[in-house]
């Protein structure tokens, strides 16, 4: 009688969650892959007779095709790449190494600046995207900042520039070796591809940098402040020194936080979006673009939803062998 | 006493250190605060002064009345207040039946909400607009609220916690003879309530400054929250100039109500940042 009755209240308690997640969340995922198979322009139902299936096309028109597709999807694939070797080792280096220092013994009002880093990361990504397009603008803070002490600061939102590029024009070489220029891959000349981030991108990545890291900073502490206080004697009585600690006592304590923060880094980096909608909509020169803009692009601006839906799929694999493999190279290294 | 000075040595570096980060982490929220009282030319000239040369009240005035921010603002307390109650009752409450109500289906639902919690919400974009579009509520306050009404990371949270309190205050009033919905009511949810007040402020935060389902769930502008607005703002819909103070100022006003719940309830996003460290 009992169980029945509990039984009944359990599935009750549990039907408005269950209900919304199914009918939000995983219905509109079938519905997409259906729609990513189809070549539906948004009139009318997708799911009307009318509609050309086009079976992979959407996807092939990726990876396999000549064409301005393969040339945007790469072009925001290489964009993220570089993105996220600069977003995912900064934001962990930063939030490591203001854990490690907030949580030294002797200081005090560690409160305030535990508070002050971690202010960023709970503020409208809209609103701090707007304080940070005037940071950097032609004539906003960071120029004059640079200007302070006698750097002409780039146009940051205009300047598509790679850093690599713009690197090897300090050495002198400010044409692409033909080798690079006339051979091309997936649609990019290898030049393209060896770009680096754009100047633009930069400016991004900073901004995201400094949003995030106060959220891995407090993840750290927590991590820290689990360590025994006897390990770091022990360590000091052994005559370590303070990189010695770090390498050997400190960072395999915290393993699994360092897992959770790489983790979790390197799945919001490939999702980057309302910072690109806001500051830049994949300018200039197409070099902020990403595979979630471009998603969204596609179909929203250019009425492809079908090849829309494609590129968030191919998304979502990266994402999720991006932290299978993460996962598995962690686990053969403890081993 | 030979270790004395090393430590003062230590002491000066760590602030240091701090102090140089706090100013890197704040001086951009000065420096938006300042200029949004500036002239047009006084941001142009001096965006690193945190004195405004003459302040102007001009950009506040035009925000009010050049622009659509009151009706952004009425879309946003209202979205928001109900997405959060919305959030608080059915992610306690399926929480709480995940944690403590046996039935059949229930660990299966368990693997489902944590499988959603993995689901990368950027790809969900496109597929959201479809189910909008096809349901025929596209473009309306309910495209706006109930696809998120409900958090998986929130039903996770409440499941946590309430494994982690005795049952047995519950099993008494179970055989007082209350029913599972009134001990939920009247016994339970009263002890949960730090973990509520975490899914309070977790809920508000993240509804309050939710943006790219509102770009898939409307087009109207009669429905633009704060941050849509803001985005068409900086999108051009100005017309001509910069119009810096004006931005910043319109970015400020929609900081303001997490910058004050944030400092009020600092500890509880601390716990809610925490914790997803600890689960993983």
């Amino acid at each position: 009688m009992r169980t029945r009755s509990e039984s009944l209240a359990g599935w009750l308690f549990v039907a408005p969650v269950v209900l919304i997640l199914g009918v939000f969340l995983l219905l509109p995922i079938l519905m997409a892959l259906w729609v990513s198979l189809t070549g539906w322009n948004g009139q009318g139902s997708p799911f009307r007779s009318g509609v050309p299936f086009v079976g992979a096309d959407n996807y092939t028109s990726l990876f396999t095709e000549d064409g301005l597709p393969r040339q945007d999807f790469m072009t925001s694939i290489r964009n993220n790449v570089y993105y996220v070797l600069l977003v995912v080792p900064a934001q962990t280096a930063l939030a490591l190494g203001l854990a490690l220092v907030v949580n030294q013994r002797m200081l005090k009002r560690k409160g305030f600046f535990r508070t002050a880093f971690y202010f960023p990361s709970v503020t409208s990504s809209v609103a701090i995207s707007v304080v940070f397009l005037f940071v950097f603008a032609n004539s906003g803070a960071v120029n004059a900042l640079l200007g302070a002490v006698g750097i002409d600061g780039p146009v940051w939102f205009d300047d598509s520039r790679g850093l690599i590029h713009v690197l090897l024009g300090t050495v002198g070489v400010d044409n692409p070796p033909g080798a690079l220029a006339n051979h091309s891959v997936l649609g990019l000349t290898w030049w393209d591809w060896v770009s680096g981030p754009s100047v633009a991108m930069c400016a991004i990545i900073v901004l995201v940098v400094w949003t995030t890291s106060g959220t891995f900073m407090l993840m750290f502490l927590a991590a820290l402040q689990a360590i025994p206080q006897q390990v770091e004697e022990a360590s000091l009585i052994d005559g370590a020194n303070r990189w010695q600690r770090l390498r050997f006592v400190t960072i395999p304590m915290i393993r699994p936080t360092m897992f959770l923060v790489l983790t979790l880094g390197l799945i919001s980096t490939w999702q980057v979006f309302d910072q690109i909608y806001v500051m830049s909509q994949g300018n200039p020169a197409k070099t902020t673009l990403t595979p979630a803009f471009l998603s969204y692009r596609t179909a929203f601006k250019d009425f492809e939803y079908g090849r829309g839906a494609a590129i968030s799929f191919v998304l979502f694999l990266i994402i999720v062998v991006m932290t299978l493999v993460q996962r598995w190279m962690l686990r053969e290294r403890r081993s | 006493m030979r270790r004395q000075p090393r430590g003062l040595v230590n002491t000066f570096v760590g602030y240091s250190i701090l102090i140089f980060f706090a100013l890197v982490f704040l001086y951009p929220f000065v420096i938006q605060l300042a200029n949004s009282l500036k002239t047009e030319p006084d941001a142009a000239a001096n965006p690193l002064s945190p004195v405004p040369g003459p302040v102007s009240f001009a950009s506040f005035e035009r925000i009010f009345e050049g622009t659509d921010f009151p009706l952004w603002l009425g879309n946003s307390l209202l979205v928001t207040l109900v997405l959060t109650a919305g959030r608080v009752f059915f992610d306690s409450l399926a929480g709480y039946a995940l944690a403590r109500l046996r039935f059949a289906g229930r660990r299966a639902i368990f693997a489902g909400v944590v499988a959603v919690i993995a689901v990368p919400g950027v790809v969900l974009l496109i597929p959201k607009f479809l189910v909008l579009n096809q349901l025929g509520i596209y473009d309306s306050y309910t495209a706006l609220i109930l696809p998120i009404i409900v958090d998986a990371a929130g039903v996770f949270i409440m499941k946590q916690f309430f494994e982690s309190v005795p049952a047995s205050m519950e099993e008494a009033a179970r055989i007082d003879g209350a029913g599972v919905f009134r001990t939920y009511w009247s016994v339970v949810l009263p002890m949960a309530r730090p973990a509520l007040i975490t899914l309070t402020i977790l809920s508000f935060q993240g509804s309050w400054n939710e943006f790219p389902h509102t770009l898939v769930a409307v087009q109207n502008p009669d429905l633009f929250t704060l941050p849509r607005g803001l985005a068409d703002l900086v999108s051009g819909s100005l017309g001509t100039g910069t119009q810096y103070p004006l931005k910043l100022g319109a970015a400020l006003l929609a900081t303001i109500p997490v910058a004050v719940i944030f400092v009020i309830f600092q500890r509880y996003f601390v716990r809610g940042a925490t914790e997803g460290a600890e689960k993983g």
